[in-house]
């Protein structure tokens, strides 16, 4: 059995719990290990990085020295911030020897760069490299518009399996769990990321136009990696809906729950029943 | 040494040292502004921010250090990405953020978005991760903002999204001594 380093972040124990459910269970389908980091701590996310430029290294540094020590020299990221700030950190590192210096004495453990760091659209594309499409025994026949956001596509050198401005990184995935991926113009826009509870009005304005957009192509449901793009679309749907800025309630779900249930694994065990918007009409019928 | 390094002002020193842009290479395409997400909110966008950096003098320090645009940048990468001259306006309003920060220098309008990251790192800082519930709750009290989302929480609760208990990690002591050391340490 292939074993895979996994960092979960925060958010897949509250909020994006949902992705931790997923990507586990489909790991499993496809015969992959994973092992949790131990003692892993909070990459900083943009919290750290807004007010502090050494905080928001120090912390990914002790996560990539933590794995190293670990044993472990591929780490999972499902969290697409976890997966910028952890790879970000690795690149700057590379970068400069004497940054690296800098953090080995301010969180005093040693660190020599081994740590290779996946986002989820890569791990999903490693799966797949493996034969996850061989247990696949539900057709889901669904019109999906694939929703990469800004950490899954943009940072030159950290997301270098993908492109910026084009990204293709779930497309085969979701074909092959037999949905037609439609073409649209939002699949890089920003969704207002982290400014949820405290500029909550950007955040209703963007994902209000990505959503305006996934329904005018047609879409049945947006694909997502990302726990901030899904909390932003799905829990935040619901003030657009009260407010009738949005005409209907579209379905979010995470990549991995969509392959779950092309897996044919129930909606439950992946978490679709914790979304805001109720998704798992989407099956029904074909379960 | 070139000679725009020896002509630069503190703050272009202060840029370059810690976000690695030489502000002088910034032409003023504006495609930086053109593709932010966030350009829409800002009463000073980010071409402008980098013409301000370039003049570097005091009344265009004061005029960066007080606006609202530094804090209402969301991180989403879109104007590196994008800038013809390969520079980073995003790691520019980093650095004067984090200056208008050690200035105390917060416009009324960015002083939820402050108390928010703050309210974050309280509690990595405590238990070397982000609890979502201590988060709010903290949140709430600094900002004042106590009647949105209310209902939140507990449909949250209901669909099984949040711990009732946050996680502490064994290397707390270690994550508490990393923020001192920040704490002190060399800023912009
Ligand atoms: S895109 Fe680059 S060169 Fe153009 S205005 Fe913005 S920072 Fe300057
Ligand atoms: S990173 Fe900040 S300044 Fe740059 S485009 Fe995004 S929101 Fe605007």
């Amino acid at each position: 059995m292939k074993t895979l380093g996994y960092y979960p972040g925060c958010s897949l124990s509250g909020g994006g719990i949902e992705l931790d459910l997923s990507v586990r269970a489909i790991a499993k389908v496809a015969g992959v290990e994973l092992r949790e980091i131990e003692d892993w701590n909070c990459c900083g996310a943009s919290a750290a990085h807004s007010l502090d430029h050494s905080l928001a290294v120090a912390l990914p540094f002790r996560v990539l020295a933590l794995a190293e020590s670990q044993g472990l020299s591929e780490v999972l990221a499902p969290c697409a911030a976890c997966f910028s700030r952890l790879k970000g950190t690795q690149v700057r590192l590379t970068r400069s020897p004497e940054l690296g210096q800098r953090m080995q004495e301010l969180v005093e453990r040693p660190y020599n760069g081994t740590v290779r760091i996946l986002n989820i659209n890569e791990f999903v594309a490693s799966l797949l490299a493996e034969g996850l499409a061989g247990k696949f025994t539900r057709k889901l026949g669904l019109k999906v518009v694939a929703y990469y956001g800004c950490l899954l596509s943009r940072g030159e050198d950290i997301v270098t399996s993908d492109d910026a401005e084009d990204p293709q990184g779930m497309a085969a995935a979701i074909r092959v769990a037999g949905c037609e991926v439609l073409p649209w113009n939002s699949s890089n826009e920003c969704c207002g990321g982290g400014f949820s509870m405290s500029k909550t009005g950007s955040v209703l304005d963007l994902s209000q136009a990505i959503l305006d957009e996934a329904r005018a192509v047609g879409a049945d449901l947006v694909v997502t990696g990302c726990p901030m793009c899904h909390s932003n679309l799905d829990m935040r749907q619901l003030e657009l809906l009260k407010r009738r800025r949005v005409p209907g309630a579209l379905p979010i779900l995470y990549l991995s729950e969509l392959l779950g249930l092309a897996a044919g694994l129930e909606p439950g065990a992946l978490g679709l029943g914790r979304h805001f918007i109720e998704s798992r009409q989407l099956v029904r019928g074909g379960a | 040494m070139t000679m725009s390094e020896k002509r630069e002002s503190p703050l272009a020193k202060a840029v370059r040292e810690t976000s690695g842009v030489v502000l002088a290479e910034c032409y003023q395409c504006g495609k930086c502004t053109a593709g932010c997400p966030m350009a829409r909110y800002m009463d000073l966008t980010p071409n402008q921010i980098m013409r301000l950096a370039q003049a570097g003098d005091d009344a265009a320090l004061e005029r960066l250090l007080s606006c609202e645009a530094l804090w209402y940048c969301v991180g989403c990468l879109t104007c590196a990405q994008r800038c013809p001259r390969q520079l980073d306006p995003a790691a520019v309003m980093d650095v004067l953020r984090e200056m208008a920060h050690r200035r105390r220098k917060i416009p009324a309008a960015a002083r939820k978005i402050l108390a928010f990251h703050k309210a974050f790192l309280a509690t990595v800082e405590w238990g070397g991760r982000m609890a979502e519930i201590p988060l709010v709750l903290r949140y709430k009290m600094n900002s004042g903002d106590f009647l949105s989302d209310v209902f939140l929480g507990p449909v949250m609760l209901a669909k099984r999204k949040l711990p009732l208990l946050p996680h502490r990690i064994r290397g707390r002591a270690e994550i508490r001594r990393i923020f001192a050391t920040c704490r002190k340490g060399t800023r912009p």
